[in-house]
């Protein structure tokens, strides 16, 4: 058989690339519930580090179950509309009109003082790729606990500096309304205030875009929440 | 065909004499990428060394099947195959480290290594040697990439595999972590330093 004829090079590749690609086919079904596992537990990991829980690697969905006590999803209007806010993706949602959104929302108690927190999925954009994070709030609506930023790749030294406690931590205790004005944390110059009388975290110097990302981040994700955290606030 | 090689020489030449990374100069972009933390390093390592030695056995054993015009084309596909089989396998059971390698396990694809030992090697001998030659080629990739984990993850973060090993005493004392070793430049300095010392352990590598 002539090894150079051109029937005999399609028939070669036509055979190579279907051994490969059941090959891949076969190992991505195989592998994917646990990959799905992991990819979950990475979640719950991102979700308990915005309420200054670090579990480790064997037992965090315990450790979730542990503190989470309840999750559901609420409309812009602050009306339950579902149980299961764990299945909600929140990279899809943000890009879909604010007053259409579900909104998650992750109660947290925690065990030692019995204090209930409010833990919101934020996502957003940064200079190369997707930011995204979790913002935990006291039982009062407005008054930040904690909060966790990651990212995908941001530039390390620079932007990707918004992972690390150094940025996260001025979050804590700001507050989200003024008065009964609803205005939300906003990230600044450090130096510089913002226009209004909003309450500000400093940004990260050389991070820029990455900081702007984070305070449009804030503001596009946590704003349809309003009207959930003002019936928190008048309880 | 050229001289006989001997299989033992096949597989040990790469560790240093014809080493992939320091002699040769090819994959070096990976080398900056992953180590700056050395379990990583070790991941991305085996990583190699495994697509290098399945790759060249499978090449080996298709040698005198493949077309000519063609033969880059399938070696791309059997190499990207198995890319995607390791990358599936560590998000299933190491997903921190595939995480922290994101793109890198995906750009083995693009690493002169593998083409250059497919082509060289595999396509003109034997599955044996040519999983040897993987092998070899791999483990003398892993070498350079570990040693410069090593002394980045050490200098820079002053742990390893991350655990703490410079006391908190120095720190005391007035010892600061160098941050540039966590900066890709110092990959490219580590390295640099790595070809000097070997070079000049090898006079008869050294250029006129």
């Amino acid at each position: 058989m002539n090894k150079q004829s051109n029937s005999y090079t399609i028939l070669y590749i036509i055979v190579l690339v279907l051994v490969v690609g059941s090959a891949l086919a076969l190992t991505a079904m195989a592998l994917k519930p646990r990959q799905q596992e992991n990819a979950d537990a990475d979640k719950k990991r991102q979700i308990l580090a915005a309420v200054h829980v670090t579990a480790e690697a064997g037992d965090i969905t315990s450790t979730f179950d542990k503190y989470v006590t309840s999750q559901f999803v609420v409309d812009e209007n602050g009306n339950r509309i579902a149980d299961d806010a764990f299945a909600i993706n929140v990279a899809n949602e943000s890009k879909i009109a604010a007053d259409k959104r579900s909104l998650p929302v992750y109660v947290c108690t925690l065990p030692d003082n019995g204090e209930t927190k409010y833990i919101l999925p934020v996502y957003g954009a940064g200079l190369w790729g997707p930011i995204w994070g979790y913002v935990a709030l006291d039982s009062d609506g407005s008054t930040i606990y904690g909060a966790y930023f990651a990212h995908q790749g941001e530039t390390p030294g620079l932007g990707a500096e918004i992972e690390k406690p150094a940025f996260s931590d001025q979050f804590e205790g700001k507050q989200m309304f003024k008065g009964d004005r609803y205005l939300p944390v906003t990230v600044v110059k450090v130096g510089q205030k913002p226009l209004g009388d909003e309450d500000y975290v400093d940004a990260v110097s050389g991070g820029t875009i990455t900081s702007k990302g984070v305070a449009a981040m804030l503001n596009d994700c946590l704003t349809p929440y309003q009207k959930f955290l003002e019936t928190l606030r008048t309880k | 065909m050229a001289e006989k090689v001997s299989n033992k020489s096949v597989l040990l030449n790469p560790f240093s004499k014809n080493n992939p990374v320091i002699v040769q100069v090819l994959g070096i972009c990976s080398v900056l990428a992953v180590t700056a933390k050395l379990e990583p390093s070790i991941v991305m390592g085996l990583s190699v060394i495994a697509v290098l030695a399945f790759s060249n056995v499978i090449i080996s054993l298709l040698r005198n099947t493949i077309p000519t015009n063609i033969r880059i084309i399938v070696q791309l596909v059997v190499v990207a195959g198995l890319v995607v089989i390791v990358s599936q396998l560590l998000q299933a059971y190491a997903y921190d480290v595939s995480k922290q390698l994101s793109v890198f396990i995906g750009l083995i694809i693009t690493n002169c290594i593998l083409m250059g030992r497919l082509e060289a090697f595999a396509m003109a001998n034997r599955p044996w040697p040519s999983f040897l030659d993987g092998i070899g080629n791999g483990i003398g990739y892993a070498i350079i990439l570990v040693i410069v984990g090593f002394f980045r993850e050490l200098l820079g973060s002053g742990t390893l595999l991350g655990y703490q090993v410079v006391p908190q005493a120095c720190y005391d004392a007035g010892y600061v972590n160098n941050g540039l070793m966590i900066l890709p430049p110092m990959a490219l300095i580590v390295v640099a330093c790595i070809i000097w010392v070997h070079r000049s352990r090898n006079k008869d590598l050294q250029e006129d």
